[in-house]
């Protein structure tokens, strides 16, 4: 039993999650904001300077509301699903690099060379909270809900699992910290400017990128149940979906782990292909090149770097909550339409072009 | 390596949450306690470093196929199977079975040399999903690419199945 190494990975979960749980609140606070921005009202600004403290206030009145459990609820299950619907949301950060180094410790918990599948593993778990959320309710929405969501997230799945091939026959490894550091040499995936960038095939490579990183994200919108793919919990029609019967802090776990898996997917998006934690720097000392600022130029580039992942995530959320609020909702034929019909043949087609350009073009 | 204590949480899960599968009488918690049984077998995977298979037993097994059971399980009346009495005899025949079952792996794995030596530790830059992908498209490419088609033969089955007005 290495002490040193359980040490240090506690230290960082305990830096992490604070971290995470704090973007948590202020993404809900954001969305609020942002909604009440674009439909021309002011939002919740009655709470602190600006409503700051607004979360605040969401977590009490969460935990002071009255923990009630329906009497015609499975009660073990009932209970168990809104756990089951947080952990896996949580437990994908493990293998996300969030920062170069600092104090010469690799800002990742665990550097598995498996990396992003087990991403998809646990991500995958995720369904369960939800669809026993939506059976242990004991009534008609709710299990409409839930059976909505498990295929509807068992069809996205494969889009998403497909979209990152071409992204592994570039990169050729698993490892998630491999996948950054290749994307500091040759420029980021989606815009491959550093490195050999005069090269055409790279630019050539990068368009597979592109739609390697549309069908993703928009894989990642029907995985976390985000408008305009929240069929689950449509409110015109299935009252709250599934966790209409849920109230409290019950409740307030499903909603805060939707938050907590779009900072996750966003994480998993920013790692794949906007360059994790790398930020190009122009410099002009003996010619032009893009210096790399890491842990290794001391402890404020560490944390500059720390800043810069989690500033990529805010955009990226950002971007989810600008979505949710121009689009309206998709049909429910429409969207099986448009996962198996459209997103799963151009991400299938996206690999054979890849492969193509990996083999006739020389990089 | 992992602590001997880590090996013994996992084995034990599994074999409880294994024995689960059969004993509950609820359809919806044998296939959960399956999920779980799945998750440890994952685990004792990953502590022998086999990450690549651990993590594929994760995300096929309990991601994929037992979503899929849920979703049909739940769509089923579960009351009949629940109200179902047990049957006796062939009760006693199926333990009667797996005893047998069990006593011959006793006496076989206990004749074996190999099992009583412990396995020489894999070098530690082993990159498992390199490995395997090495091995299918080198000495297993043609019955990997029989398995494929076989995959997709079944796959055009249950289209046309499920599309009865097709023809």
């Amino acid at each position: 039993m290495d002490y040193a190494y359980i040490g240090i990975s506690f230290a960082k979960i305990a830096g992490l999650l604070p971290v995470v749980l704090g973007i948590m609140n202020y993404s809900v606070y954001a969305e609020r904001r942002i909604s009440a921005f674009i439909q021309d009202r002011p939002g919740p600004n009655r709470v602190g300077p600006f409503g700051l403290l607004q979360p605040i206030a969401d977590a009490a009145k969460f935990l002071l509301k009255e923990d009630f459990t329906p009497a015609h609820v499975n009660k073990f299950y009932y209970w168990l699903a809104p756990c089951l619907a947080m952990i896996p949301a949580i437990l994908t950060l493990a293998v996300v690099p969030f920062g170069s180094t600092l104090f010469g410790v690799p800002m990742v918990i665990a550097d598995i060379n498996v990396g992003v599948l087990f991403v998809f593993a646990i991500a995958s778990l995720g369904v369960y909270g939800i669809v026993i959320a939506g059976w242990s309710s004991n009534s008609k929405y709710p299990f409409l809900g839930g059976i909505r969501s498990s295929s509807q997230m068992l069809s996205y799945e494969l889009a998403l699992g497909l979209a990152v091939i071409p992204v592994f026959l570039v990169v050729g490894k698993l490892r998630l910290t491999e996948i950054v550091r290749y994307q500091i040499e040759h420029g980021w995936m989606i815009a491959p400017f550093a490195g050999d960038w005069a090269n055409v095939g790279k630019w050539l490579l990068a368009l597979p990128m592109l739609i390697s990183f549309v069908v993703f994200t928009i894989a990642i919108f029907a995985e976390t149940n985000r408008l305009p793919f929240d069929l689950p919990e449509a409110e015109t029609e299935l009252v709250g979906g599934y966790h209409t019967e849920y109230g409290s802090m019950k409740f307030g776990l499903f909603f805060l782990g939707e938050y907590i898996a779009m900072i996750t997917g966003s994480a998993i998006i920013v790692t794949l292909f906007l360059g994790g934690w790398h930020l190009p720097v122009p410099s002009w000392h003996g010619g032009f090149h893009w210096a790399l600022i890491d842990g290794s130029r001391g402890v404020l580039a560490g944390l500059f770097n720390i800043f810069i992942f989690f500033a990529k995530i805010a955009v990226l959320l950002f971007f989810f909550m600008w979505v949710r609020w121009s689009l309206p909702r998709f049909r429910y034929d429409q969207l099986m339409r448009l996962g198996w019909i459209w997103i799963f043949e151009i991400a299938l087609v996206n690999i054979f072009l890849t492969a193509v350009i990996l083999a006739f073009v020389k990089l | 390596m992992i602590p001997p204590f880590l090996f013994w949480t996992f084995a034990l899960l599994l074999l409880v949450f294994g024995a689960a599968v059969v004993l509950n009488r609820n359809p919806i918690a044998s296939a959960l306690s399956l999920v779980i049984s799945f998750i440890a077998l994952s685990a004792l995977f990953m502590s022998l470093d086999a990450f690549f298979i651990g993590i594929m037993q994760v995300l096929v097994y309990a991601g994929a196929v037992m979503v899929l059971f849920l979703f049909i399980i739940m769509l089923l009346d579960l009351r009949a199977e629940e109200r179902r009495k047990i049957n006796v005899v062939a009760t006693t025949g199926g333990a009667l079975v797996a005893l047998a079952f069990f006593a011959q792996l006793y006496l076989v794995i206990g004749q074996l040399r190999i099992a009583s030596q412990p396995f020489a530790p894999l070098p530690p830059k082993t990159d498992d999903v390199r490995n395997v992908g090495a091995l299918l498209f080198s000495n297993f490419n043609l019955p990997f690419q029989i398995i494929g088609v076989l995959v997709l033969v079944a796959t055009v089955g249950v289209i046309v199945l499920s599309k009865r007005e097709l023809r």
